[in-house]
């Protein structure tokens, strides 16, 4: 499913206009993405939570020419899993 | 500060004009949309975001680490993230460190 079908049974759902629902779902995603940019967790109970991760810096190998390359220390969105959901999701 | 789903229903009031028991209403809606697909095993693909994806994992055979026992794990079934690289690049702050890696 992508953003445009969930936008759409979204509007069915809640009685919305499409164009309501789709700011609705940007806003929403528009504002985790805010959170995190800003170094901020998200949480959504029953859902999952958010926090930025940091990696260091390192030397890697470009695995196809055997360069050695400098891999820049980086932060990337880390998603945990609500427990509502993980049990939703996993073999009962 | 922490963003949670009372935060989502204030920024649907404040920026959509939205009553709030209407707002609750929808993020109740929208999570549980994305909830139930995830349980059917269909991922979930937020363009600009990211996608919650399924995945399988097959049992393995693994330990009880305070008794040192042996055991099998049972097969499951998880949800991963996988980042998308808009996301990536807002995170680490697009433009400043784009160069630096490069």
């Amino acid at each position: 499913m992508n953003k445009s079908q969930l936008i759409e049974a979204l509007a069915k759902e809640e009685d919305l206009a499409l164009k309501k629902a789709e700011e609705v779902v940007n806003t929403v995603f528009g504002d985790m993405e805010k959170a995190l940019a800003n170094g901020e967790r998200v949480e959504i109970r029953g859902f999952g939570s958010f926090k930025i991760k940091n990696y260091e810096g390192y030397q890697g190998r470009n695995p196809k020419t055997g360069e050695i390359i400098n891999v820049a220390p980086k932060k990337l969105p880390f998603f945990k899993v609500g427990k509502e959901l993980k049990e939703r999701v996993d073999i009962s | 500060m922490t963003l949670t789903k009372d935060d989502l229903v204030n920024s649907l009031y404040e920026n959509l004009d939205i009553p709030k028991s209407k707002a609750t209403s929808i993020i109740e809606t929208l999570l549980n949309n994305i909830k139930g697909k995830l349980e059917s095993k269909e991922d979930v693909l937020i363009s600009g975001f990211g996608k919650f994806c399924v995945k399988e994992k097959k049992d393995r055979r693994g330990r009880n680490p305070s008794t040192g026992e042996d055991l099998t794990l049972d097969a499951r079934r998880v949800v991963v993230f996988k980042c998308s690289g808009v996301l990536r690049e807002t995170v680490n702050g697009a433009g400043q460190n784009d160069l630096a890696e490069r």
